[in-house]
């Protein structure tokens, strides 16, 4: 088959349905509602479940009786939606139940707009539910890379026994682009079977049970010690990102989605200006890759982050640079785009006239 | 030897948490044996609650998922979507399923949702220390209605059953007690029905069980037993709200 143009909402379903997923459980909130649209399509094509919740709470509770049930499962949404999903999303990380989770981000606080933005990173990053617990959240920033990564996604929810956020924005969603389905990236894995999954007793001898209850202080002490070995596995093996131009930059932009397309495009323009100018995209924003920091933070002057949001990514900016070099921020909140000419503006500033 | 009675296959050896005179453990024995009965323990699928029956996953023997505060029928739709053919339950209280999990419960009603959910209905919050519920009687005092519930500030309790009755999706809705061997009796035969809607593949099928809280309410539990039938089974009329099985036995 050859590339098929289509829009990221659409290919991350089809992606997801690829991936082996049978399952999904949503409720409608723009701007996402293509996925809904496509599965309600595509699962009975596939001998699926598409299925309309009655809210977004119920949606996730759907996705943790499925997932505990051992079937992949999907869930997608916007800002709203997502804050909705929390308390499923803490009890899915505390019963570890794999599950893929889409938020396809728009302006905020509140009902806020229907227009992309990235004011969803620190509850995504830092944990919007309550307690200790971590979710393994990928930013694409094409359709191609979104379709690649929707499927890596299960496969990283299955063999952490966790859930994985998919973190788009509303543009994202609703741009069209080629995507080709046959050369999907991803890593091989040895995906551990469920034999933890509550499917009927059967023949097995004990009983599986899907629970995030330890009601004995030590006991949930220990177990939580044990996500946090898990979490600390993933922060060794699941780093992401892309770094482009920065072996002779003096200013290294950060950013990552639909807005780290358009921060490569101001490096280009900046670089034929003759400024030494890179860019650090973050793919997994958790965990945060510290790594193309560390690499670059004797060499680059200043950072520059740039963010559809007030700034949010640019706290783990800082942490990984670990205030060695200035750290830059500029950003647009509410669905607004941050503008090439400022961002340029920004790094002729920070470089101070130097060539 | 001859065996003349042994314990239900359908309940683990854990011994039961719940406080003296509490009609839990009768609803539970009740429930795990028509599983055994039925022969249905090797592909059911339990959910729990958050409330009294929190642990209800050490006891019923057989796969089980723990719910979040009202979202047992979700997740049970969850797991049903997964697995048709096993039998997938949901044991709640009152809070649970007629407080917090409202929406939960209507929409899995609403959709025909083929699970069975058995509704344990104690006029309070036991777990938490005694609140009011959605279910508490006008003039009950709870820690949360010192002077007793009324329908000026917290309006009026609701008859789960009958509400429920009133959707096309539901197959089989009873709503029995457990105060005397006779409607405990009762109980059984209607838990069994429930579940045989299910296996009917009938849709949505749940049991209100009229329960008491001696601790809660400051009662014996005899007093308890008494006050189910005095004050609750005036408002809460046993009986058959929905039956669409084909045969009943």
């Amino acid at each position: 088959m050859a590339k098929v143009l289509m829009k990221g909402n659409e290919a991350l379903a089809e992606a997801a349905i690829q991936a082996g997923c049978r399952h999904y459980f949503g409720y409608p909130i723009t701007p996402q509602n293509e996925v809904t649209a496509y599965m309600a399509k595509r699962m009975p094509e596939v001998g699926g479940v598409f299925l309309q919740a009655e809210s977004e709470v119920s949606a996730i509770n759907m996705i943790y009786g499925a997932g505990g049930a051992g079937a992949r499962v999907m869930t997608s949404t916007s800002s709203p939606g997502l804050s909705l999903m929390q308390e499923g999303i803490s009890y899915l990380a505390g019963a570890q139940v794999p599950c893929v989770i889409v938020n396809i981000m728009r302006g905020g606080p509140g009902l806020g707009d229907i227009q992309g933005a990235q004011g969803d990173y620190f509850q995504s990053t830092k944990g919007g539910g309550h307690g200790d617990y971590r979710l393994i959240v990928l930013a694409p920033s094409t359709i191609q890379e979104m379709a690649d990564l929707v499927q890596e996604a299960f496969d990283i929810a299955d063999e952490y026994r966790n859930p994985v956020v998919i973190l788009g924005d509303g543009m994202l969603g609703q741009m069209m682009e080629p995507v080709d389905f046959e050369n999907i990236q991803k890593r091989k894995r040895d995906i551990p079977e469920k034999t933890w999954a509550t499917t009927g007793r059967g023949n097995r001898e004990h009983r599986n049970i899907i629970n995030s209850l330890y009601i004995d202080p030590p006991v949930l002490e220990k177990y939580n010690y044990q996500l946090f070995e898990k979490y600390a596995k993933a922060e060794k093996n699941e780093v992401r990102y892309e770094m482009i131009n920065c072996e002779d930059a003096d200013v290294i932009l950060v950013a990552y989605g639909t807005i780290a397309r358009v921060a490569k495009n101001v490096m280009n323009i900046a670089r034929r200006e003759g400024y030494k100018v890179g860019l650090i995209r973050p793919i997994s924003l958790w965990p945060f890759p510290k790594e193309p920091f560390e690499k670059t933070v004797d060499t680059a002057k200043a950072y520059l982050t740039v963010e559809m949001s007030m700034g949010q990514m640019v706290e783990d900016v800082k942490l990984a640079v670990q205030f060695k070099k200035p750290v830059y921020f500029y950003g647009r909140p509410g669905g607004m785009i941050p503008e090439p000419s400022v961002m340029l503006e920004q790094i002729r500033k920070i470089a101070g006239g130097v060539k | 030897m001859a065996v003349v009675f042994q314990k239900t296959k359908g309940l683990t050896d854990t011994p039961f948490h719940y406080c003296p005179g509490c009609t839990h453990g009768i609803i539970h024995r009740l429930v795990a044996e028509i599983m055994e009965e039925l022969d249905v323990l090797d592909k059911a699928i339990g959910v729990a609650p958050v409330g009294c029956a929190v642990f209800a996953y050490d006891y019923f023997n057989c796969d089980m998922q723990e719910a979040a505060h009202g979202r047992a029928p979700a997740v049970a739709t969850g797991i049903k979507r997964v697995h048709p053919d096993k039998i997938v339950f949901t044991y709640q209280g009152d809070g649970d399923l007629a407080a917090i999990g409202t929406a939960e419960i209507v929409h899995a009603a609403a959709r025909g949702e083929n699970i069975t959910v058995i509704f344990v209905n104690n006029a309070n919050y036991g777990m938490t220390g005694g609140q009011m519920a959605p279910t508490t009687l006008i003039g009950q005092e709870t820690t949360t209605t010192p002077y007793g519930r009324k329908p000026e500030i917290n309006g009026y309790p609701i008859r789960v059953s009958e509400m429920l009755a009133t959707l096309e999706g539901t197959a089989y809705i009873e709503r029995v007690s457990v105060y005397d061997v006779k409607h405990v009796m009762q109980a059984k035969k209607a838990i069994k029905n429930a579940f045989l809607a299910q296996i009917q593949k009938k849709g949505f099928s749940m049991i209100e069980v009229l329960s008491s809280c001696p601790t809660n309410w400051g009662m014996t539990p005899v007093e308890a037993l008494n006050w189910i039938k005095e004050h609750m089974e005036p408002y809460y009329p046993l009986g058959v709200y929905k039956n669409t099985l084909e045969e009943v036995k």
